[in-house]
């Protein structure tokens, strides 16, 4: 075992001690030190996709906030239903930064907060007819609604609702799909098993049922791009260029005629393989269609990528997917050498979802930054899996991190940046430790793309160079 | 990013970012032929409905609508709970039920404030449903203590604990017994189900617990002081303004649940769990008061009820002290209760009040308003702007109840000011987009969501109330006290005129002295 290795195992032990034994031992298997080659085994392996200790201060969210907030929210002709207590909707609405083009409250309504609003009397005699009525009045005062999700809250489940059978009752009545997602926040462990109900919601009630008029050997669909800061428009301008048809848009500024149409693609780009793989394996298993991951983060990875997605296309595509890379080339190694002087060798702490952990590890290199530690709110075994051989040998791995670990991590590793989100950010603030929102792109974006990375480039420079971290007045020096 | 093949352009990278790109002619025409595979209504569709959704028509279907809510200006109790509970001193908010909710109340708070938020929840799952969630309690509750060293830990509850009906006393007691947490630490509880009132009554339910809890069998010679009560209140610069027009009257004084140093902590370089807040000790001798001043009525009904009923001590609920003669009556009473009198100082404040008033109130008097946020708030903000002779209209305050509506329709019977006024309980902000289409008003108060209302509808929004998202640093400028009342005439009366210059730029009126 190298020496890399042994110092990050030490460093995981002192941050360890404070815990009672039973929560040290589980968080133990949480942590571990990299080694890409794999040869450590177990040993540099986190344990992933388990429960989070009660009263441990996790940063993981619940099966809800996996599909409305993630995968069905961003469908923007479709009204979400947040079914339950008014909190879940409220503190979701309009936060995630999904863009869509639209009129809200007319033809899309994703920026909108609709919900049952349940009251003591749903919890007691049931919420079914108070949906049923919900549904009529939808379809009512929003008549250009293409469909209607179900998004249900704790409660729902708890007091044995059939929203099933109102949902069938309804996509009847009302003429539009009226789609009953079993997403309470109790079920699972994270957010993950919401991606995973949303994904088999729209297998089981929308995909296939649509038709398209015409086919081309380059219709493809962009999967797992919620469209952050206007990450999938930046994404669908390169493939475009490289002459591919992008038929549908999961789910970033999606409509639900995408999401039905999506059966009719040559293959399945997939960016979040976290939150959608399931969706592509189903569509591989019914209806043949290939699926390939990609990283449209920084130049390397998009470079790297653009190339592998060509090679499932004929030479057609594969021209112009170097002239794409000849064409931005120039564009991106002046943005590298416009910042990597300012940022060269200065570290990253990251902590955050879905495909980031590994995902922007790239575009940190290419600007000259070292990701030291990583991992996932939510991740499973296979994201761990695609993590470790980007990393160097050593670098510090967590899976669902505790903010006190974050914070010891941070004190005793001292990263000049660190990428995590708006629960983490304001602590960070306070350490002094410059600090970017990675869920949000801070409010800024798009970083995927050639349009995202001089963003993303421009962003991490003014945080890790701003004078305000200069005026704090330690007390403590550490 | 822009580029082309200049020389210049190339030297001088110019970035853009969302707020620019998505404008540019290659996206516009993406956007375009993305149009082929959406399939979306026709322009025209859209359009007829969108015109329909300004009418008369669309009004009364919106009205009628039974189940359905839409755009809620409203949260639930355990938010509030979890912003009591953080404002006691090395207190840790501690959430009964599913992880999500904490997450969620975490984020939520962060936002706002700008602050990091502590919390943590005991993470229930499908086996604690069918079990309940003792376990999850019992292992909940000592991570908490050996990780987090609370000196009192605020149990609050999800709506999912609630229905499956776990019992927080009998939960927290075996805990204890078992020994996964001292006897002696301080773990006060509340029942905060989200599907009954919002936060507002969280903040109450939570603060009565952890007074009840603390104080019991505290009882001894009266202290001397008074209790102060800022009730559900997110201006952290609200609670310093207090604390400070008190220090001027020389009045000792506890405020309950002091959330102005946790969500407004200096930057020392040093993240601390715990900032601040009111010092245990100070809370559990609040039962010796002379008296406790609530300065919100309706997040504080149940803890004025218990303080008046087991403490037996004088328990008064003031209108927030917005605007003159709130504060008139806030200083008035605090100076009856206690003895100390008003201070010319604070009097002088009271007179560059006023005066900020009378200077602004050509631009103020006959504009008509809509407003929404919590019941409290909207009184205090109804008078300060019948006394600057502006005219509440539209008044939509969804956690509103029965005895707010009573309340304010008394108040706004007071002033002339006040005869154009209506109150909608229970209502959301989709039914306050159909008011301000069918019958418009000058100007919109509201928090961060309703700046869809002035996209919408092109009412310019000021922005009071909470969450307060989209603007920085507007919790830390008080709304109360004479030194509020500035703050308000200066976002009002600008954000009015910072809309006449929109309005007759290109003509005459243009003016540079207004």
């Amino acid at each position: 075992m190298s020496t890399a290795i042994k110092e990050t195992q030490k460093l995981i032990e002192e941050v360890l001690e404070a815990y009672p034994e039973k929560t040290r031992k589980e968080r133990a298997r949480h942590l571990a030190a990299n080694d890409p080659t794999g040869e450590c085994g177990s040993l540099c392996q986190v344990k992933s996709n388990v429960k989070s200790r009660p009263g441990v201060m996790t940063i993981r969210g619940c099966a809800y906030a996996g599909s409305k907030g993630v995968v069905w929210g961003p469908v923007k002709d479709v009204v979400h239903i947040s079914h339950g207590p008014v909190g879940c909707g409220q503190y979701s609405w309009w936060s995630r930064r999904n863009y869509y083009n639209g009129i809200t409250g007319i033809d899309s309504f994703v920026t909108m907060h609709i919900t049952s609003d349940f009251q003591e009397k749903d919890i007691v005699f049931g919420g079914d007819k108070k949906l049923e009525q919900l549904c009529r009045e939808i379809k009512e005062l929003f008549p250009l609604t293409k469909g209607i999700s179900i998004q249900c809250e704790c409660p729902v489940g708890l007091i044995g609702d059939d929203i099933e059978s109102v949902a069938r009752k309804m996509t009847k009545e009302l003429g539009i799909p009226v789609i009953p997602v079993r997403c309470e926040g109790f079920r699972g462990v994270s957010q993950s098993l919401g991606h995973h109900i949303a994904n088999d919601s729209i297998r089981d009630h929308v995909i296939g049922k649509g038709e398209m008029e015409k086919s081309t050997p380059y219709d493809v669909n962009l999967i797992g791009d919620y469209n952050i800061g206007g990450d999938a428009w930046a994404s669908r301008k390169i493939l475009e260029e490289m002459g591919l048809r992008v038929i549908t848009q999961w789910t970033g500024d999606a409509t639900l005629n995408e999401l039905k149409i999506a059966s009719k693609a040559k293959l399945n780009l997939i960016h979040c393989y976290r939150s959608m793989n399931y969706i592509c394996r189903h569509m591989e298993e019914v209806y043949g269609i290939p699926w390939v991951e990609y990283n449209f983060f920084g130049p390397t990875k998009i470079y790297e990528s653009i190339r592998k997605i060509a090679s499932y296309f004929d030479d057609y595509i594969k021209e112009k997917a170097e002239k794409v890379i000849e064409k931005y080339k120039p564009m991106m190694d002046r943005v590298i050498e416009e910042y990597r002087p300012r940022l060269e060798g200065k570290t990253v702490m990251l902590y955050v979802g879905g495909l980031r952990p590994r995902h922007v590890i790239g575009a940190y290199e290419d600007l000259g930054m070292e990701v030291i530690a990583t991992g996932y709110e939510f991740g499973h075994n296979d994201d761990y899996k695609r993590t470790y051989p980007e990393l160097k040998e050593g670098a510090l791995i967590y899976d669902d991190a505790t903010p006190y670990e974050l914070e010891e991590f941070t004190k005793r590793m001292k990263p000049d940046l660190v990428g995590s989100g708006i629960k983490e950010k304001y602590a960070y603030h306070k350490m002094g430790v410059p600090f970017r929102q990675m869920h949000s792109w801070d409010y800024s974006g798009p970083y995927h793309g050639f349009d995202g990375f001089p963003v993303f480039a421009r962003d991490m420079d003014m945080t890790v160079n701003n004078p305000t971290w200069n005026l704090i007045r330690r007390r403590k020096i550490w | 990013m822009e580029f082309d093949k200049k020389e210049e352009d190339m030297v001088r990278l110019k970035i853009k970012d969302h707020n620019e790109l998505f404008h540019e002619q290659e996206y516009l025409e993406q956007f375009e032929r993305k149009k082929e595979f959406e399939k979306p209504y026709s322009e025209d569709d859209i359009k007829k409905v969108l015109e329909w959704t300004k009418t008369e028509e669309y009004k009364e279907k919106n009205f009628a609508r039974k189940a359905l809510t839409i755009n809620p200006a409203k949260a639930c109790q355990p938010l509030g709970a979890v912003l009591c509970a953080s404002g006691f001193q090395d207190t840790l908010p501690f959430v009964h039920g599913s992880q999500g909710c904490v997450a969620y109340f975490r984020s939520h708070l962060s936002r706002h404030f700008k602050e990091p938020v502590a919390a943590v929840s005991t993470s229930m799952t499908e086996d604690a449903a069918v079990y309940g969630g003792l376990s999850n309690m019992i292992e909940g509750l000592e991570n908490a203590y050996a990780l987090y060293k609370p000196k009192m830990i605020a149990v609050s509850t999800t709506c999912m604990a609630e229905v499956i009906g776990d019992d927080l006393n009998a939960f927290i007691k075996k805990a204890k017994a078992q020994g996964a947490i001292p006897s002696e630490l301080p773990t006060p509880f509340a029942h905060t189900p989200s599907f009954v009132g919002s936060h507002i009554i969280g903040y109450d339910n939570m603060l009565k617990g952890i007074l009840s809890y603390l104080t019991a069998g505290a009882k001894k010679r009266p202290n001397g002081k008074i209790n102060i009560i800022p009730g559900f209140d997110t201006y952290t610069g609200n609670i310093r303004e207090i604390k400070r027009l008190l220090n001027l009257m020389n009045v000792r004084y506890t405020v309950l649940a002091d959330i102005s140093d946790v969500m407004d902590s200096p930057n020392t370089g040093e993240y601390r769990l715990y900032p601040g807040g009111t010092p245990l000790d100070e809370a559990v001798d609040s039962i010796n008061a002379i008296a406790t001043v609530a300065i919100q009525r309706y997040s504080t009904v149940k803890t004025g009820e218990f303080i008046k009923e087991v403490w037996g001590q004088e328990f008064i609920a003031l209108p927030m002290p917005i605007g003159i003669s709130n504060t008139d009556r806030f200083l008035e009473t605090i100076s009856k209760i206690t003895g100390r009198v008003i201070p010319q100082e604070i009097e002088d404040e009271r007179g560059r009040a006023v005066d900020a008033m009378i200077d602004s109130h050509p631009y103020v008097h006959g504009k008509r308003f809509a407003l929404v946020g919590d019941p409290d708030l909207l009184l205090g903000l109804i008078s300060f702007l019948m006394e600057m002779g502006g005219m509440p209209v539209h008044i939509v305050c969804t956690n509103g109840d029965k005895n707010f509506e009573g309340e304010a329709y008394t108040l706004l019977s007071k002033s002339p000011f006040g005869r154009e006024g209506k109150v909608y309980i229970g209502k959301d902000m989709w039914h306050l987009r159909s008011l301000l289409f069918t019958e418009p008003v000058d100007f919109l108060i509201g928090n961060s969501h309703a700046k869809f209302l002035w996209r919408d509808t092109g009412t310019p929004l000021i922005r009071i109330g909470f969450p307060l998202f989209d603007r920085h640093h507007l919790h830390r400028y008080p709304i109360v006290g004479y030194q509020g009342a500035i703050n308000l005439v200066n976002w009002i009366v600008n954000t009015i005129l910072d809309e006449l210059d929109r309005k007759t730029i290109n003509t005459t009126s243009f003016d540079v002295i207004r």
